[in-house]
């Protein structure tokens, strides 16, 4: 159970002995203490271990993550979780902006708030928000989910994909070729069960989100869309 | 003289210089069709180029170096400044990043055995990295574009370099888009996108904003990759001095900067032809900036953008680039736009040399394409050898004029090596006119 004070190893250290770990390590709990805010903690982990953070941390925390599970007891910077391909990262506070930039797989929770460009580009990562999230979100989304439990900013989803979007609150506006699509069976399912990979399942009602996602009128350039934009 | 006389006088047809056949050709499809033109390529328009630099060979106060005889050095290592594995090139002339998706993998293969035997670079695309063209490639540079279309940590540690593309000379501040009837299954899946709609890519990165932030992404870069790999910086040419100082303050190990002339896979005329600055005039404030900084030759300076032979590539180099990358060249050298080609050239609408409809896919060379019928005649050995062919002759022209100048290394050459035929060459490329020692814009 490495106890890794950042006041003391460098960061450089600190991520260079998670990524010599291997699948089958014996090291499976890290606990890291004093991040005051570091830039890039635990980027490019690639092993089943779980990684507690002390405190808050700054960007790109957990950047590429593969197979760990991450857990920040504070806030985090921009672009937390970007591009992480699987594993789970939990978020006790609030989020900077991009946060899952990009992610391609995996569960990224945040407990407070995120901002702007929450889930921007997302190719394939599940984002659950407890609070709000910032103006456009989901921007280019490809694929995945991103669950809000409050509200969203201006131009969510613009220019989206088939990631799917579920917010509870009021969203201040939809961006190019977002829509409001019908809650079926199907994605009450859906939601429930990324309540319940989060944890919040039973706490929280599905019927009382709303769907988003793409109107794919945008798909193939038209010069009759140019208005769209 | 009669009246009837007075009106026989013929005079000669005379078309405007304002309205000449092109733009009265552009006014009629924009009128018929409503929108603007895509195309794929670099500018066409007429530029001063390195052809209007000459080389001073030696003579009273020089000495030249035997031809046949005396050595010439030619290799470059890219990297230094903070990557544990710099890149150890042969030859100063790099592959520039082309995506698969937007050339075919036929091509991406031949680019990386050509490269290959040269003893160079090639380098990914929008689009990822496939294990072809890993597989040929010796020396593989990653990019990373705001796409991020097929980014994985994976890929970037069996990369040897890493190139972040913040733009390029064709469309700087632009993004792109490959439209769908390029994305066959593979590609879609690729990009993770559903087969046949528009894939666009963004014209600015998802999680950084501005050179702070650069910073700490190039960070990022470097601890997921163990601080093994160069990470370079490319940008389009427009305020160069500035977005050079930029690149160094934010911890690139390597520029690359790509003139107005660099190709793109598809982007709208009007976008190619006005935005952006001659690759000419970009090389001597972009060697400014790293001169002022003391950067010079720790943070190596690759320039792309209308590179054609080894005069060029001299020429480059002698005005301060560490290296040059070429990508339109290269696709020639495959087989692009060739004459043999040319009855289905003309079913297209155009004739070989001015094929340029690359986003539509239907490349007769079978070099811009998705369709297996066409990619198929692309024999990927055969094309890999003509790139290394004409790879191996432009470093021999580079070493014939260097000798000529008595540089026993191609990086030995020197601004002073050079005068301009024009004044607007004198002027961008700093070096005096021919025959005099003015420098037009030069502050004494």
């Amino acid at each position: 159970m490495p106890l890794i004070d950042l006041s003391k190893t460098s960061l450089r250290d600190l991520n260079a002995s998670l990524h010599k770990l291997t699948a089958d390590t014996n090291e499976t709990l890290w606990t890291i203490v004093n991040p005051a805010g570091e830039h890039s903690i635990a980027a490019g982990v690639d092993a089943p271990i779980t990684i507690n953070i002390d405190g808050p941390v700054g960007y790109y925390c957990g950047g590429m993550n593969k197979h760990a599970t991450i857990v920040v007891e504070g806030s985090a910077g921009q672009g937390v979780g970007e591009n992480m391909m699987s594993g789970l990262i939990r978020v006790r506070g609030d989020a900077s902006q991009s946060a899952g930039a990009t992610g391609r797989g995996g569960l990224l929770i945040v407990e407070g708030n995120a901002s702007a460009r929450c889930g921007i580009s997302m190719k394939g990562i599940d984002i659950v928000v407890k609070g709000s999230i910032g103006h456009l979100s989901a921007f280019m989304g490809q694929s995945g989910r991103l669950v809000v439990f409050g509200e969203a900013g201006e131009a969510l989803g613009d220019s989206i994909y088939e990631a799917h979007l579920y917010v509870r609150g009021a969203v201040a506006g939809l961006g190019a070729d977002c829509v409001e699509k019908e809650m079926r069976d199907e994605h009450r399912a859906e939601l429930a069960e990324l309540l319940k990979a989060a944890g919040e399942e039973h706490k929280i009602d599905v019927s009382e989100f709303r769907r988003y996602g793409s109107a794919r009128q945008l798909y193939n350039f038209n010069i009759d869309n140019v208005d769209a934009y | 003289m009669t009246q009837h006389e007075r009106t026989w006088i013929p005079t000669s047809p005379r078309k405007s210089s304002t309205f000449d056949d092109y733009t009265l050709s552009e006014i009629r499809r924009a009128a018929a069709t409503g929108i603007y033109d895509i195309r794929g390529g670099g500018s066409k328009r007429k530029l001063p180029t390195f052809d209007d630099l000459l080389m001073l060979g030696a003579s009273m106060s020089r000495y030249p170096l035997e031809g046949y005889r005396e050595k010439c050095g030619t290799d470059v290592v890219l990297g230094t400044r903070f990557a544990k594995k710099p890149i150890q090139l042969a030859i100063p002339i790099t592959i520039a990043g082309m995506s698969f998706g937007s050339l075919s993998a036929h091509a991406k293969d031949a680019l990386g055995r050509g490269a290959s035997l040269a003893g160079t670079s090639t380098t990914t695309g929008d689009g990822g990295m496939t294990p072809e063209e890993r597989g040929q490639s010796k020396i593989l540079v990653y990019q990373y574009l705001p796409s991020r279309y097929g980014m994985n940590p994976d890929d970037l540690r069996k990369a040897d370099a890493i190139e972040i593309v913040i733009g390029q000379g064709a469309k700087p501040g632009g993004g792109g888009m490959l439209l769908g009837q390029k994305i066959s299954d593979r590609v879609a899946e690729m990009r993770q996108l559903p087969k046949g709609i528009d894939q666009r890519s963004a014209c600015r990165h998802p999680d950084w904003t501005g050179a702070d932030d650069l910073e700490i992404k190039i960070n990022e870069l470097r601890e997921i990759t163990d601080w093994e790999k160069p990470i370079y910086l490319k940008i389009g040419a427009s305020r160069p001095y500035y977005d050079t100082a930029l690149a160094v303050k934010s911890g690139a190990d390597v520029v690359v900067l790509d003139g107005m002339q660099g190709g793109t896979a598809a982007t709208q005329e009007v976008f190619i032809e006005h935005v952006g600055i001659p690759l000419l005039s970009a090389i001597r404030p972009a060697v400014q900036a790293l001169q002022d900084l003391g950067m010079h030759r720790k943070v190596q300076l690759i320039v792309s953008g209308g590179i054609r032979n080894g005069a060029d590539v001299a020429k480059a180099l002698a005005l301060g680039a560490d290296a040059v990358a070429i990508g339109s060249a290269a696709l020639v050298a495959l087989g692009d736009n060739d004459p043999k080609w040319e009855a289905e050239y003309q079913a297209l609408g155009t004739t070989a040399g001015a094929y340029d409809d690359w986003h539509e896919g239907k490349d007769p060379a079978g070099i811009t394409t998705q369709t297996p019928e066409l990619s198929q005649r692309l024999d990927p050995v055969v094309a890999g050898r003509r790139l290394a062919n004409y790879l191996k002759v432009m470093t021999l022209e580079a070493q014939t004029l260097a000798r000529a100048c008595g540089k026993n290394h191609l990086h030995n050459l020197e601004p002073e090596d050079l005068v301009a035929v024009t004044i607007e060459a004198a002027a961008m490329a700093r070096v005096p006119l021919a025959g005099t020692n003015w420098i037009p814009g030069a502050i004494i």
